[in-house]
């Protein structure tokens, strides 16, 4: 008996720090922030003229839709995001896999880069509404500028990150080098350029927006900026409304296309 | 094919790694090449296959490797040097997508090649899903795929576990005894060396030199027998006197000293 009372069992100290997935949990959050704003509108604690509430900015949508103007918009924002992010890719990549690649091209791209990624592309519209006009070519430019240094970054960062011993095992293999571009660098460094077009894409919707308000008849931006000027508040947060699916869907896209490139990880 | 290393030294830098190397390897011969750490044994079997320029001297292979090699100088890495994103057949494949056969020959090698390696089960798996075992068994595959003239093996069973080790050493010896190719196999470990070897070469530490080349006398489908034991014992006893002082310091030897 002696013995047993001077056993105690060995208290366990592990556990927990591990968030897991609770499912409804992002249901509930969202209901419940928008049923609170709901509530604080309709007791007046925000006033309409300040914040509409989700019912009105609902309304506002309905109406947008009804009269076509919502397409209108929407097209005229998609299409420019489109062009410019693609164009700025496009160039950003063959940069990028070039300075991740020679020598040259890297010593003379790295201060280059280093010397433009900080300007604001913001500020260069004036410039380019000179030198391209007032039409979309401004706005698609701001854009692909925009996009075009992350790129950059993000992609010759993610070809140094290849593995040099693959590299070397295709060598040893007699691949051709274009082979070894294409069958080793491009695949190794996808997971590093995936991660620059979350970047990307973001900074692509900051920049359609502030082209947007600077000039534009059509596209989500001008449509947040007239309402503004014009105190529609139930509009204006429509816009915003739609800002926010337009970067959900493009953050969804983008979750699928990682899915489907990278489910070799 | 006779590979001859004649009076090749190589430097990084200010490290002399390598001094006046002359080899030979004879047509169908295994040579283990074994030393220190940082005896510059990689470094030679880098320049041996072409994949390093040595400082001084060269590298001449005599004779025509067969012709139905289509990567005579092939190698099989520490570190496997799998495409992640590639399935078990896929990386296969990548050694011999850009040597001119058709779809059907493609399939074919890389078929037998999983075959010899106990593979086929696995063609479709992806290297993140296997063991270390099985992913060095496809970069065993993708080497004898090819049909080298001279296979060149950098540790190819460091990064295993002891069991796994003796586990892929039995099944390579068994893949050599039936394909008989030419093979340069570098290692640390002295058994490995006994084991698989017709002749090693030790070599000394920096800069690398070869200290001495001991024939291994015993055929090798033999030595797993207990009448060899004690020769095999006063073998490997023979070796480790050649190399313990320097390993020792090696050992203690800071990096980038």
């Amino acid at each position: 008996m002696a013995e047993e009372t001077g056993r105690t069992p060995v208290r366990f100290r592990g556990g927990g720090f591990q968030p897991g997935g609770r499912r409804w949990a992002p249901w509930a959050a969202f209901a419940a922030i928008i049923a609170g704003w709901q509530l604080a509108s309709a007791t007046g604690l925000l006033p309409p003229l300040i914040m509409p509430s989700p019912y009105e900015v609902v309304l506002a949508l309905g109406h947008l839709a009804a009269s076509g103007d919502l397409t209108d918009h929407v097209v005229a924002s998609l299409s420019r995001i489109a062009w410019g992010w693609l164009i700025g890719t496009l160039a950003g990549l063959g940069v990028g896999f070039a300075m991740g690649i020679w020598s040259l091209a890297r010593s003379a791209g790295i201060p280059v880069v280093a010397a433009l990624f900080p300007i604001p592309k913001i500020a260069l519209l004036p410039l380019l509404i000179l030198w391209l006009g007032i039409d979309e070519a401004p706005k698609i430019a701001t854009i692909a500028l925009g996009v075009f240094f992350p790129t950059v970054i993000g992609t010759y960062s993610a070809v140094d990150n290849v593995p040099r011993s693959l590299i070397r095992m295709a060598q040893s293999f007699n691949l051709p080098n274009p082979a070894i571009v294409w069958k080793v660098i491009l695949p190794g460094a996808m997971p590093g350029i995936l991660a620059a077009f979350r970047i990307t894409s973001s900074i692509a919707l900051i920049l359609l927006v502030a082209a947007e308000m600077i000039g534009a008849e059509f596209g989500i931006g001008s449509f947040i900026l007239a309402a503004g000027n014009l105190m529609q508040t139930d509009q204006l947060v429509a816009g915003v409304v739609l800002l926010s699916i337009l970067g959900l869907t493009i953050s969804f896209v983008l979750g699928r296309v990682e899915r489907w490139l990278l489910n070799w990880r | 094919m006779d590979l001859l290393v004649r009076g090749v030294s190589h430097r990084y830098g200010d490290l002399h790694a390598l001094d006046a190397i002359d080899l030979q390897v004879k047509g169908g011969e295994t040579l283990a090449l074994i030393g220190p750490s940082g005896c510059g044994k990689s470094t030679l079997l880098g320049i041996m296959g072409g994949m390093l320029q040595p400082t001084a001297g060269e590298v001449v292979a005599a004779g025509a490797p067969p012709t139905d090699s289509l990567n005579p100088f092939t190698y099989i890495f520490q570190d496997f040097a799998l495409l992640p994103w590639r399935s078990v057949a896929g990386n296969v494949a990548l050694a011999l997508e850009h040597h001119g056969l058709d779809r059907a020959g493609r399939a074919a090698r890389i078929e037998a090649a999983l075959a010899l390696t106990g593979l086929s089960d696995f063609a479709t798996a992806l290297p993140r899903q296997l063991s270390g075992g099985m992913r060095q068994r496809v970069g065993i595959a993708r080497a004898v795929a090819v049909r080298p003239a001279i296979l060149f093996l950098d540790e190819p069973l460091s990064a295993l576990d002891a069991q796994t080790r003796e586990l892929l050493l039995e099944d390579l010896l068994a893949i050599w005894q039936r394909e008989a190719t030419t093979a340069v196999y570098v290692t640390h470990n002295l058994d490995e060396a006994v084991r698989v070897a017709d002749r090693i070469a030790v070599l000394s530490r920096r800069p690398g030199r070869i200290k001495q080349v001991m024939p291994v006398e015993i055929p090798r489908g033999e030595r797993g027998d207990a009448r060899h034991a004690s020769d095999l014992a006063a073998l490997h006893a023979q070796l480790w006197d050649l190399i313990r002082d320097e390993a020792a310091v090696a050992d203690r030897e800071l990096a980038d000293g």
